[in-house]
């Protein structure tokens, strides 16, 4: 017989580490998986401040919200496995096999419920349209951070940013302030995608332009990149003919989109949410499959790491608390109409009678004053007003169930 | 009026805010105290939380993530990371613990913001 637990945990990020300590505290026996040699996930390269603000009220370093988490976890019993990958995950009769590859080998351990904590990956240029050479100094803003931060290797002296997401942005100021030259950041849309926090404090602060409806059409160079060709984009963006710029430049980097890392989900046959990404879920991040969770980044891509946190925690208990007659399948849907981008999750599991769930969303376009609505039939759930709605801030609402929700009930979600 | 987005949480509330005669500030924009505080401050002397690394000479952790354990004037980030380029760690030391003081250029220190050299070095 091999190893066996009650919940095994993959992907020691902040949603991992959530997990294995509220499935701990639970009481149920929990193994933690990382490939990396350190707990931490991608805060360990998020040297910026920021992170903590609704958890702690502080702004903390995203290594030392980390590190909260990780004192945290060496109070549990929770076993952790470093430098260990999960090659496969198996459905077996009761509950799930995992097959973990590591320097002493692959070994197989067993696990009544699995929660995937394990975030997300970056656009690369291949999927944004770049013509031309593929030269060395073109790559992604996270790729950009973990050679300045882990390695203190600058990946550029004279850099131009392509997408004006957070990590771009935060990516911009790291560089400025390391020396380098930020040359502009080019976004193809007309709104930039980064919180307006990230515009003052990372391009504002430091004078560094941001150009909106431009994108990169071309690469030069050959072993090293030597400049790339700037265009106009129409409301499609589709480059513009005749408007093309050429600017000299060492590094290109790509602030343009995560993908929740869910190829271990798809194997075990759980199907993705066509605009998340992730696995369909309920309130407790449990996917299709009845015992396997998703939570943090590979659910969905979330903006904040306190949310990450909160759903990392909410999966580790629900998947502690997993018996197999509460696989009754139980559930109230959620339906959104066509103002939201989504939310999540996509469904309520009923059993336990939750007496509330929290409910995260995005609106498809940026709105202003804007009432939200959750209704079951003709009763309403909540009212809500926001100021404003933009699609790359997520918003988070907590609805109340009444007593006489019900298997097969809808929960519909409306803006006006 | 000058429009300021205010940097003290994720919101990001766009202000509108003069100074007043009386060494206070007009806002509107704000969803709360904060605003209040950050428009003035930004308005008479910004301050900025610097946040970066340092190196240091243990081979499995090359770089160790620092920041200042308070915040300290815009126009100073510069000179402050000019120090912290000059550092290197040979020390194990604690999320925490002091890298350096900052006296010479302003009020404040460089704290460590994670345990790495404490565990696996
Ligand atoms: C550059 C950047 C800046 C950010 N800035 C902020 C900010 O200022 N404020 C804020 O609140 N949030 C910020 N965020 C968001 C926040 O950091 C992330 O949402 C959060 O780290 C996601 O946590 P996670 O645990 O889901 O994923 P991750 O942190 O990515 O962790 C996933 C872990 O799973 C491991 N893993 C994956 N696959 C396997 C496998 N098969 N086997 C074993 N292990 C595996 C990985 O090695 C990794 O350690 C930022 C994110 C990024 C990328």
């Amino acid at each position: 017989m091999f190893e066996q637990y009650d919940v095994a945990v993959i992907g020691g990020g902040p949603a991992g580490l959530a997990a294995a300590i509220a499935s701990s505290k639970e009481g149920a026996s929990t193994l933690l998986v990382e490939r990396e040699g350190r707990l931490g996930g991608i805060l360990k390269q998020c040297v910026h401040d920021g992170f903590g603000v609704i958890r702690f009220g502080e702004k903390l370093a995203g290594p030392e919200y980390a590190q909260r988490y990780i004192n945290e976890l060496k109070e549990t019993d929770v076993q952790v496995s470093l430098l260990t990958f999960v090659d496969k995950i198996e459905k077996s009769k009761d509950g799930f096999t995992l097959v973990l590859v590591s320097a002493q080998g692959m070994r197989r351990v067993g696990a009544k419920a699995v929660i995937l904590a394990t975030g997300c990956r970056e656009r690369t240029a291949r999927q944004v349209a770049i013509h031309g050479t593929r030269p060395a100094g073109v790559l992604t803003a996270g790729a950009a951070q973990f050679y300045t931060n882990i390695l203190g290797q600058l990946p550029g002296r004279r850099c131009a940013v392509l997408g004006s997401g957070d990590i771009g942005l935060i990516m911009t100021r790291r560089l400025t302030l390391e020396g380098a030259q930020v040359l502009g950041v080019y976004e193809a849309k007309s709104i930039p995608s980064g919180l307006p926090r990230n515009i003052a404090q990372c391009l504002n602060d430091f004078d560094i332009p941001l150009h909106l409806r431009k994108t990169v059409t071309r690469c030069f160079g050959h072993e090293r990149l030597e400049a790339i060709e700037i265009s106009d984009v129409d409301e499609n963006m589709t480059p513009l003919p005749g408007t093309e710029q050429i600017i000299e430049c060492d590094a290109l980097i790509l602030s343009v989109g995560l993908i929740p890392e869910n190829e271990l989900a798809e194997t075990l046959g759980a199907s993705l949410h066509q605009v998340t990404r992730g696995p369909v879920c309920d309130q407790n991040g449990q996917t299709e499959i009845p015992g396997l969770f998703s939570c943090g980044n590979a659910a969905h891509v979330n903006d904040l790491v306190d949310y990450v946190s909160e759903s990392g925690e909410a999966a580790g208990r629900a998947a502690a608390m997993l018996n197999s007659e509460c696989l009754m399948l139980n559930y109230a849907e959620i339906s959104v109409d066509n103002n939201f981008l989504y939310a999540m999750p996509q469904r309520i599991d009923l059993s336990g009678s939750p007496e509330e769930v929290i409910v995260y969303f995005r609106s498809r376009d940026e709105r202003g004053k804007t009432g939200f609505s959750a209704k079951l039939g003709d009763q309403v759930l909540l009212k809500k007003i926001f100021q404003t709605l933009r699609p790359p801030e997520m918003e988070r609402v907590v609805l109340k169930l009444p007593p006489g929700v019900k298997a097969g009930d809808l929960v519909r979600l409306e803006m006006e | 009026m000058k429009q300021l987005i205010c940097i003290t949480c994720p919101a990001g509330c766009k202000l509108l805010a003069e100074l007043t005669p009386d060494g206070g500030v007009n806002v509107t924009g704000n969803t709360c105290k904060r605003g209040v505080d950050f428009a003035l401050t930004e308005l008479t002397n910004p301050m900025r939380t610097l946040c970066s690394t340092v190196r240091t000479s243990f081979a499995a952790c090359p770089m160790l993530p620092v920041r200042t354990d308070r915040e300290i004037p815009k126009g100073k980030m510069g000179e402050v990371m000019r120090l912290l380029m000059g550092i290197v760690i040979d020390k194990k030391i604690a999320c925490g613990d002091a890298v350096a003081d900052l006296g010479g250029i302003c009020e404040g220190k460089i704290i460590a913001t994670s345990d790495w050299l404490m565990s696996g070095v």
